[in-house]
């Protein structure tokens, strides 16, 4: 459990260190951007089983971050990701990825 | 009346068996602490509830008040409609707010609030006091606006079906005993009202039905809007598909209704159904308007973006379809749980003696089947602009299928379970 809240706090650190000032001071900012995905994926990732959704709940972090970037160019076709992905910088997917991949 | 300390016994329990999903992973504690009163357990309501306890590391104590003893779905509710649904695929129970979140849930109506004293009253005569209040009352017909539809034997006879329930089977039975060449009319209002793409895919819906089982029957879309409000292209496709059995009137406003004849006046014509199926125009739920917050137009709240709060009305915020609703932003159960999640946030910021969070950022999917397989959608996403102190669309994001597909289908369908458990579960 320690070594879990450590890997979770040095994640968050590192996510926060490329966002803008302003976004830095909300702590829960990755939490907030990260529950909008929800609806879709379940709660924290956790995507209901047999639903057929992705589960995004501790997926690796560049490994998300690249398919949500490839949605957002385009380069990765989709019915729906490619138009959502483009609602949120890069610097808010940085969050949402690594808040996921923390996700057990 | 219900105390704290009974409040808090009662949580503990449902605490003790549970595990705590909601605390696992989490590096930060919550310093808000408080009881916070949900009135309305719908996508807004439930979703407020499970979120203050799971953000608050059960620090927060919640009580839903909700009058129906399950939750029913509005959305997939017109797959029942059409015959491809039952109502146990739309029908949740609310054990798990109360034993996985130890969320208080009273089968109660609030009558009245006092927001001065943070008290609101109960039909069943107790009285809850509140730190805080979020209601999410969903809406409230304006029947004044279609005479002939006054009396509940009218109502039996010409119903809406848009809110999930005894209205959903009962449509479905009108339609289940309708004859082979019988004519189904949907009276549609003036936008905005709850669900804008909804009218149009019970009409495929229906029109799919027909086709199949009474392919000499009708469907007439009577539209008071000049044209349809939602997916326009895709619908507009969907339409042509069912030619022949389907036909859309735009600007075709509803002035009044024969309940006995189910016949439809409208402007310049009568329209005699043997299924008239109207949707009347809207407004936000009752208790909003009888607690004395600001309304605009005198039928939506009026609310900070940041955190749902009621302009004039402090303590009290408001989601879902009852507020007014942003640029472009549709009154929707996927939206309704969005604006959950913000105003979860900001009232715990706000108990812990925080500001809310100052991006709030929400969106948005709506999917709509035109066939039993086919699915449609339109998205979006929506950041607050705090010069403009609203929640505006982001440019370039959202959009909508290129065209109805089977495999949006499947995930209309893994949708509906994913955002119900996240509500309920």
């Amino acid at each position: 459990m320690k070594l879990l809240r450590w890997t979770l706090a040095v994640g968050l650190i590192g996510a926060m260190g490329a966002v803008h000032a302003e976004e830095k001071a909300d702590p829960n900012l990755a939490r907030n951007l990260a529950a909008t995905c929800a609806n879709c994926h379940g709660t924290d990732g956790k995507a209901v089983a047999g639903s057929g959704a992705e589960a995004l709940a501790g997926t690796d972090k560049a490994k998300l971050m690249q398919k949500l970037m490839d949605f957002r160019s385009g380069a990765k076709p989709a019915t729906i990701m490619h138009q959502i992905s483009k609602g949120y910088t890069e610097a808010q997917l940085e969050l949402v990825a690594a808040y996921f991949a923390a996700r057990k | 009346m219900w105390n704290r300390r009974e409040f808090l016994k009662g949580a503990a329990l449902a605490g003790g068996v549970v595990a705590l999903p909601g605390l696992s992973g989490c590096a930060m504690g919550s310093k808000a602490r408080g009881h916070v009163v949900v009135v309305g357990g719908g996508f807004g309501g439930a979703t407020v509830a499970k979120y203050l306890r799971m953000w608050s590391q059960m620090g927060v104590d919640v009580t839903l008040v909700e009058r129906n003893p399950q939750f029913i779905s509005c959305p997939i509710s017109n797959l029942v409609i059409g015959g491809d649904k039952q109502m146990a695929d739309i029908t949740m129970s609310y054990d798990g707010l109360r034993n996985t979140w130890g969320v208080k849930v009273l089968q109660d109506t609030v009558t009245a609030v006092d927001a001065g004293a943070r008290k609101v009253t109960l039909a069943s005569g107790g009285v809850l006091s509140y730190d805080r209040l979020v209601l999410s009352p969903g809406i409230e017909f304006m029947y004044d606006q279609v005479p002939g539809l006054e009396t509940e034997a009218a109502r039996d006879t010409v119903l809406h079906a848009w809110k999930a329930g005894a209205q959903t089977v009962a449509l479905r039975k009108q339609l289940e005993d309708m004859k082979d060449g019988g004519v189904y009319a949907l009276s549609i209002p003036k936008a905005p009202y709850r669900c804008p793409p909804g009218p149009y895919e019970r009409a495929c819906l229906v029109a799919n039905y027909l086709q199949k089982t009474k392919p000499k029957s009708k469907v007439l879309v009577l539209d008071a809007n000049e044209e349809i409000t939602s997916k326009k292209g895709l619908f507009t496709k969907a339409f042509e598909k069912y030619k022949g059995i389907l036909e859309y009137r735009p600007n075709s406003e509803l002035r009044e209704v024969d309940a006995a004849s189910r016949t439809a006046v409208l402007e310049f014509d009568k329209v005699k159904a043997d299924v008239l199926n109207v949707v009347p125009p809207q407004r936000a739920g009752d208790i909003a308007a009888k607690s004395g917050i600001k309304l605009i137009n005198n039928r939506w709240v009026d609310i900070d973006w940041l955190s749902f709060e009621s302009v004039n009305t402090p303590g009290v915020h408001v989601i879902g379809d009852a507020i007014f609703p942003a640029p472009t932003m549709p009154k929707s159960g996927h939206m309704a749980n969005q604006h959950a999640k913000v105003t979860a946030a900001a009232i715990i910021n706000l108990l812990a003696g925080e500001a809310p969070s100052s991006t709030p950022l929400v969106m948005n999917t709506c999917y709509s089947f035109v066939d039993s397989k086919n699915v449609i959608h339109v998205s979006s996403v929506h950041l607050y602009d705090a010069a403009k102190k609203t929640v505006m669309p982001v440019q370039g994001a959202g959009g909508v299928s290129a065209a109805a597909n089977e495999l949006e289908g499947k995930y209309a369908l893994s949708w509906a379970r994913n955002i119900w458990a996240d509500m309920l579960v």
